[in-house]
């Protein structure tokens, strides 16, 4: 998975190093044109993952037309269902009205909510994206000091406790974990709260500014609130945080190994730098920029792997929207879920790339 | 005397210094012996030996399940439900149904092999045959090839894999399906970059000039070539799509009851692990198992095999 979008931003580095015609052209014609490259990649790619979503819609087994009108419908009925919604049409003028729809926000209606898919989205997105967040700054905030810490005592006891973590993470599945920390942290504990995002009493005091409770009750300024809110995410924003720490302490640690290991760290130590300096202004001040990328990457990664995470604390995000979704053949939903979170994934890619261009000059 | 003193035990060891011998005396003698190497470095590395052996029991409790496994996977005896681990007769336990969680999780490898196995031999053929071909013939191709695959590996695999399983029905063959079209991506990318590299040398040069067609430098004198990091990069992502592969069958989506893969198991545990862990659990520490087997596997092959490629 994170290997993945790593191959991604490799790739598009090649192919964007191409455009070498002997004679320097200005600076902000080289941007426009890396501006107009990246949003004609990010175009094709939507392109392909809106063809790619069409095409699974057409697979299925399920008749649209018949779970709109239900099984008793006439063949009068049927028919016209079926003219209305198109289906006569030859096979690309359906994928263009699908395409124009799509652009125009309209990914049709849920048959499970009978409200428009885009609404629904609206509603449960903020939950996914402040689980996400939290997860992040959480594997941010343990992940990157670790992976420091393992690569500057490479070999040592502590090097192979940091391996261990992060290979528990590359290996257990997320579902299982979770079960482990609901049953150890909720059941046994009873440090935490859940089965939802907030006590059935406290829903709906704080106003609804950006969806994600944590924050709303802070702009609120309401404190009883935030503390509720936050006993319920702790707990499955830690786990996503693990999996985000495994990876991005595995990376930081190879990043830091690198620089180690090259001439300017030996000279800033034989000049009788203190090895606090060496380490954390010289060798960690190099890797910034690699690791924003990472960083990046396990954020996408992360709204993507919210899905599981989400199910086993029932946290109404939008993995828990498309799998109920899933179940129950509501094929729009489960389209227009796909393609968002394929958007936010694919434009986190496009941004971490873009980062990795605006920071590192080597790469201008 | 002391002639034969010597040959005595040379004789013995002539398979070892057969392979250990550093003048290769036919093709055949050249490949097995960097084998032989390879594998006493492998050897070397006590973690991806742990590996290996658990990979090794999960093909032997494949093969023989029916002998291996205390009771029958599928038999439910409702008054033996929900015994906890230890309860006599049965090791790991019971499930909701009254079924030996240990059988399950035995006759569960065979699922497991068998989604492993599919994967392993169709997404990276597929995407080792689109790659060396774009990087190959290059031009239009290329880029029509490359920008198919790009759009692939933007693509949030588990969400991709899970509208297609929905999509397909559910179902082990789907949800393999399902994987592999979100697999194989990675695996062109990585084909291209070894063609392009080897594309311009000098003895494709000399393989041309023989009057070998593309077909036959891309088969004989590519594709070998892209092998051996194909295999890393395989070994790694195994635990990936296992992974995937649980977290389908945990939603409902993969093999479909009374099935015993163990992504479908655990999910049978979803409803009761706050009073009965080890129906879920149990499962899912195989999976775990294996999963890691494949990692600590794949770290070792890769510093055998592509030791540039390591981060360690």
């Amino acid at each position: 998975m994170t290997d993945t979008s790593t191959t991604t931003s490799a790739g598009a580095n090649t192919s964007d190093a191409q455009p070498n015609h002997g004679r320097e052209l200005p600076g902000f014609v080289l941007t426009l044109i890396a501006i107009a490259k990246t949003i004609g990649s990010l175009s094709v790619t939507m392109l392909g993952l809106l063809f790619v979503t069409f095409v699974i819609s057409r697979m299925s087994g399920i008749d649209p037309v018949l779970s709109l009108v239900g099984e008793s419908a006439s063949k009068e009925t049927y028919e016209q269902t079926y003219r209305e919604l198109g289906l006569d049409q030859p096979i690309l003028v359906q994928f263009w009205d699908y395409l124009l729809g799509v652009l125009q926000g309209d990914f049709g209606k849920s048959n499970l909510t009978a409200r428009p898919v885009l609404d629904d989205i609206k509603r449960v997105f903020p939950a996914t994206l402040e689980l996400a967040t939290l997860g992040t700054i959480i594997g941010v905030v343990f992940g990157v000091p670790l992976g420091v810490i393992a690569a500057v005592n490479k070999g040592r006891w502590i090097d192979q406790v940091a391996r261990v973590i992060a290979l528990v993470g590359y290996s257990m599945p997320i579902f299982i974990l979770g079960f482990i920390a609901i049953v150890v942290f909720y059941a046994n504990l009873q440090w935490v709260n859940f089965g939802s995002r907030l006590d059935v009493w406290y829903e709906g005091v704080v106003p609804t500014v950006t969806g994600m409770l944590t924050l709303d009750a802070i702009l609120d300024g309401n404190w009883e609130i935030f503390k509720n809110a936050f006993s319920y995410i702790v707990l499955p924003a830690s786990l996503l945080g693990y999996y985000s720490l495994a990876y991005i302490s595995r990376m930081t640690r190879s990043f830091m190994l690198e620089q180690m290991s090259s001439e300017y760290v030996t000279t800033a130590r034989v000049k009788g730098m203190s090895e606090w300096a060496v380490i954390w202004r010289h060798a960690f001040g190099n890797i910034k920029v690699q690791l924003i990328t990472v960083i990046a990457l396990s954020y996408a990664n992360l709204l993507e792997g919210s899905v599981l995470t989400e199910i086993i604390f029932a946290w109404p995000g939008i993995g828990n929207y498309l799998t109920t979704a899933l179940l129950s053949a509501d094929m729009n939903a489960v389209l227009g879920a796909t393609v968002v979170v394929g958007l936010i994934f694919v434009c986190l890619n496009i941004f971490s790339d873009l980062l990795y261009k605006y920071f590192d000059p080597r790469a201008k | 005397m002391s002639m034969t003193d010597i040959s005595a035990p040379a004789e013995k060891l002539g398979m070892r210094a057969w392979l250990l011998s550093e003048i290769p005396t036919s093709r055949r003698h050249a490949r097995l012996s960097t084998l032989y190497a390879r594998w006493l470095i492998l050897r070397g590395n006590s973690m991806s030996m742990f590996g290996l052996g658990v990979l090794v029991l999960l093909v032997l409790s494949a093969a023989f399940a029916p002998w291996v496994a205390p009771h029958s996977p599928v038999e439910q005896i409702l008054s033996n439900r929900l015994l906890p681990p230890g309860s006599e007769g049965y090791l790991l336990g019971t499930d909701t149904l009254g079924r030996d969680i240990l059988s399950r999780i035995i006759y569960g490898a065979r699922e497991t092999l068998m989604i492993v196995t599919l994967i392993a031999m169709i997404a990276p053929v597929a995407g080792l045959f689109v790659g060396t071909l774009a990087g190959y013939v290059g031009g239009v191709v290329d880029i029509v090839l490359m920008r198919i695959t790009d759009i692939f590996l933007a693509f949030p695999r588990l969400v991709l894999a899970l509208a297609f399983a929905s999509a397909l029905g559910p179902g082990l063959e789907n949800a393999v399906l399902a994987i592999t079209l979100t697999a194989w991506a990675p695996y062109a990318r990585m084909a291209r970059a070894e063609t392009l590299t080897i594309r311009n040398s000098d003895y494709i040069a000399a393989v041309k000039l023989q009057g070998a067609g593309p077909f036959r430098i891309l088969t004989k004198h590519i594709w070998p070539l892209c092998i051996s990091s194909l295999i890393v990069r395989v070994t790694l992502d195994m635990a990936g799509i296992i992974l995937t592969a649980a977290g389908l069958g945990f939603l409902g989506l993969g093999a479909q009851p009374p099935s015993p893969e163990w992504g479908a198991m655990t999910s049978y545990g979803r409803d009761v692990f706050l009073s009965n862990w080890w129906v879920a659990i149990m499962p899912g520490l195989a999976i775990f198992t294996v999963s890691l087997a494949f990692n600590l596997l794949g770290d070792g092959l890769r510093d055998v095999l592509d030791p540039k490629g390591g981060g360690q």
